[in-house]
């Protein structure tokens, strides 16, 4: 089996390696990736069109909108289908499996949590709010505010870190962020402008064309934020448990 | 050995990147196809992720650019933005300009960081779903390795064609039978369905209901048709035999 296996990865490597000598080199300046228009463009004109210092912010929120607001509802629907696999399935109830044991947490590590889940969540707002000037955005913020309530659900069970953020409120939240990016997508509609068009936002923002975009890309890493933050702990919270909602890890 | 126009040159130095995605993609590929354990096979497939994350962004590098942040200079809201001090020198035209072509060339190419940057965390939503499955497949099977699943899913197709319910065999089997494992499957999720709604509306019972929830979990997993059938479906598919093809196509039409 793994003799036989090495066949396909053995030529599966010999043409990629083959193909590896036609691709630009290591650092071409002139690469195709680098020369194509549209990047050219992004770098050249994010500025001058959304003011916006972050490059990849600004494509990401802006430029490409659409894309990545179904890629957020993939995020979402990953967590739901993890939801929908693991509930009601075999193990639920209140029998221990084998590897379980009941200890009382560790004080070193409550308290240690204790003083660094504020941290975190802090520097989560900070990460998301900051994304448009320094590396950030609302995945990486809202990764980071799912870590904190792991870390929660991992220094004392999972009841206590699903006390402070349930699995229902996680859906809620998870669909709010959603809404939050098809919202200001469709205000930008009604506003006259097409689907995403943030720029139309100057109507109801006291503030030029540029900025107006500059603000929504702001809601939209919200949204962003959200979803993912949500859908990270619930992630965590079903596959740490088996679905089963209970006990730590 | 590695002067200028060798292939180890071409190889080691000026595209060690293209060598580096290839060994992490062909590292995933392998334990994606050689490894038994589903769990090992999800390992694989997230380092195969990992090189072309890998590629993606090494395409992005330029010489002597730096991250796709302005600088200083070509911030809009940078040392060159109209504040009370600078509002004078650059009047009430100011605005920020469009950058040349010379200086975009010292900016590192943003639109690999995008795509690669919802690429992971996608990535990391998917590979949750798939470890979910995995997780499932353990409830009902007890395992996780592909050859005693494939071994447990051909003992319990025996065990459903000794049942009473099919006593002809599947190719003659009749409407009204097909009509009764239909029902018997529908009353089974209608069972399984009520206790479960009760439990989220009441958090505190499961305790109680655990017991019963039990027997029913047992229930599930002895009986084969209650199986979730995409997974067998992709199990089977995968196995090389086609004696095991022939009987998954029966399941699928019972």
């Amino acid at each position: 089996m793994k003799l036989i296996s090495m066949i396909p990865v053995a030529a599966v490597g010999g043409l990629l390696l083959f193909a590896a000598k036609d691709f630009p080199e290591w650092g071409a300046v002139d690469s195709p990736a680098s020369q194509s228009p549209v990047s050219s463009h992004f770098i050249s004109h994010t500025g001058v069109d959304t003011e916006v210092p972050n490059m990849v912010t600004a494509v990401l929120a802006d430029y490409r909108g659409f894309d990545t607001m179904f890629e957020t509802v993939v995020v979402f629907i990953a967590g739901v289908a993890v939801l929908a696999i693991l509930r009601g399935s075999g193990r639920r109830g209140s029998q221990k499996r084998e590897f379980e044991v009941d200890a009382e947490p560790d004080l070193i590590v409550t308290n240690t949590v204790r003083l660094i889940v504020p941290v975190i969540q802090i520097f989560a707002f900070y990460v998301l709010a900051h994304g448009h000037v320094s590396p950030g955005g609302g995945f990486q913020g809202g990764v980071a505010m799912g870590a904190s309530f792991i870390l929660v659900a991992l220094a004392w069970d999972l009841e206590v870190a699903l006390e402070r953020f349930s699995i229902s409120r996680c859906m809620v939240v998870a669909s709010l962020g959603i809404v939050i990016y098809g919202g200001i997508g469709f205000l930008s509609m009604i506003l006259g402008g097409e689907f995403l068009d943030y720029a139309e936002l100057e109507k109801v923002l006291p503030v030029s064309r540029e900025m107006a975009r500059y603000h929504a890309m702001l809601g939209v890493e919200i949204g962003v934020g959200f979803t993912v933050s949500a859908i990270m702990f619930a992630l965590y919270a079903n596959l740490s448990s088996e679905g089963r909602l209970k006990g730590g890890l | 050995m590695i002067e200028d126009g060798s292939i180890l040159n071409e190889l080691l130095i000026k595209r060690l990147n293209y060598l580096i995605y290839v060994v992490l993609l062909l590292i995933g590929l392998h334990a994606m196809i050689a490894k038994r354990n589903l769990i090992k096979k999800l390992i694989g497939m997230a380092i195969f992720q990992t090189a072309i994350i890998l590629f993606y962004v090494s395409i992005a590098v330029k010489e002597e650019a730096t991250v796709p942040i302005y600088k200083a200079e070509h911030d809009p809201h940078g040392e060159h933005a109209k504040t009370k001090e600078t509002a004078a020198d650059y009047g009430d035209k100011y605005q920020p300009v469009a950058l040349s072509d010379e200086e975009v060339r010292g900016y590192a190419n943003p639109l690999p960081h995008v795509l690669m940057l919802t690429a992971i965390v996608v990535g990391v939503a998917t590979l949750g779903l798939a470890l979910a499955l995995c997780q499932r497949i353990f409830q009902g099977y007890g395992t996780i390795e592909e050859d005693e699943l494939l071994t447990k899913l051909e003992r319990a197709d025996a065990r459903a064609s000794l049942s009473p319910v099919r006593k002809t065999s599947p190719e003659k089997s009749s409407p009204e039978e097909k009509k009764r494992v239909r029902k018997l499957s529908k009353s089974k999720e209608l069972a399984k369905e009520a206790p479960r709604t009760r439990s989220q509306s009441v958090k505190r019972k499961t305790s109680r209901q655990s017991g019963n929830r039990k027997n029913e979990s047992k229930e599930i997993g002895n009986s084969p048709a209650s199986k979730p059938d995409k997974t067998r479906k992709k199990i089977v598919s995968k196995s090389t035999q086609t004696g095991k093809k022939d009987r998954g196509g029966e399941r699928k039409e019972t």
